[in-house]
């Protein structure tokens, strides 16, 4: 090798380049995600570890319930009935979705598509800003954009 | 469903039905007529009953509006082409919507033979004026239409449209169960079905 005193270095250089995000980052952990839990409430409809661990399993399992089966009821491990409804009964104790749900979701860029349909506590009063007319307008001048 | 079209015309232009659907299921009030969502809305009768309409009708069929909404139909062509089942056939017979599912795709609306379906052009939310907090919008992309108010059955309360007749325009009942009031109704009148041609067997019935 020829240029050994001059390749080497350079490799050395590159990988340090390419790594350093990482050693900057060193030591220095992100801040661990703090959701807000309600006050008011003591327990949740499973205890906190397993809902922290399957609640999107649950939830899962409630839609497909709910929807695909019309049972609306859930009965939990200490036989407690619940009904099955992320807006209605979720929400009812975990009052800010901001808070709650967003919080551990941007930590982990998880972004669940739950509140393009469900209506978040933060958005119950509604979106209608814009005005009509306004809005028709729009509407009329734009090509309808593709799905998704 | 019996829609006795005699008590629509009566006191027309009541829509207090439409209203209460539309209202309690967060559906979008679209001006832009290309884009417009719709569960329940009303037709003149050669719309409606296209095959049964002639040049001659009468008088009274002409100036009549029909309350349209989706058949629920027995063979429902909407569930035999939907690819991913997001619109499915229940036990009972009420034809219903998996939103999770739902693709978009549109082949449903290309298969109902009724108009029953809207397609989500854009996002809903910014058109509903004043949301019912417990019932989830749609978004874009999405294929709606009346669930025969199924979260409302499950509570023992009559689909809203049903309920908000001040008039008693609409019955529903359980088709299946030959003592049922609505089988008596049917039993008594002449009541029509849109498009019974076409075999899908529609369980909504006008009386004219
Ligand atoms: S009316 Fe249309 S949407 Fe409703 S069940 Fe029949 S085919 Fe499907
Ligand atoms: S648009 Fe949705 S409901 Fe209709 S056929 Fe496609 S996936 Fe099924
Ligand atoms: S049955 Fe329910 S969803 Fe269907 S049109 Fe009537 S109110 Fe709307």
């Amino acid at each position: 090798m020829h240029d050994a005193g001059k390749v080497i270095p350079g490799i050395i250089a590159f990988v340090l380049f390419v790594t350093l995000p990482f050693w900057s980052n060193f030591g220095k952990a992100a801040p661990k995600p703090q959701p807000e839990i309600p006050k008011e409430y003591k327990k949740c409809v499973e205890s906190r570890d397993f809902m922290r661990r399957e609640h999107m399993k649950l939830l899962r399992k409630w839609r497909f319930d709910v929807v695909r089966n019309n049972m609306r009821i859930y009965i939990n491990s200490e036989g407690q009935p619940i009904n099955m409804s992320l807006q209605n009964e979720c929400m009812r104790c975990h009052s800010s979705k901001k808070k709650f749900c967003d919080v551990c979701h941007n930590y982990v860029s998880a972004h669940p598509y739950c509140w393009n349909c469900h209506i978040p506590p933060e958005e119950r009063k509604g979106w209608a800003t814009k005005e009509v007319k306004s809005l028709t307008e729009e509407a009329s001048s734009k090509q309808p954009a593709s799905h998704h | 469903m019996v829609i006795d079209t005699r008590v629509c015309q009566k006191h027309a232009p009541c829509e207090d039905c439409i209203h209460a659907c539309h209202h309690i299921h967060n559906v979008p009030q679209i001006p832009y007529k290309k884009h417009e969502i719709k569960w329940i809305w009303k037709d003149e009768f050669e719309h409606a009953f296209p095959d049964t309409a002639h040049e001659y009708a009468n008088e009274v069929l002409k100036g009549r509006e029909f309350l349209l909404l989706c058949n629920h139909c027995e063979h429902p062509p909407c569930v035999r082409v939907c690819p991913t089942q997001a619109t499915f056939k229940r036990e009972d017979g009420i034809v219903m919507m998996d939103m999770h599912r739902c693709i978009g795709c549109r082949f449903c609306m290309a298969a109902c033979p009724y108009g029953s379906r809207s397609f989500n052009w854009r996002d809903p939310r910014p058109f509903i004026k004043d949301p019912n907090p417990e019932y989830p919008t749609r978004m874009k992309g999405v294929v709606e239409k009346c669930t025969f108010c199924t979260e409302r059955l499950a509570q023992g309360k009559l689909p809203a449209c049903a309920e908000a007749c001040k008039y008693g325009a609409i019955v529903v009942g359980d088709l299946a169960d030959p003592h049922s009031e609505i089988n008596k109704i049917l039993r008594e009148h002449f009541t029509l079905r849109r498009k019974v041609h076409l075999g899908t067997g529609p369980s909504v019935f006008y009386i004219i």
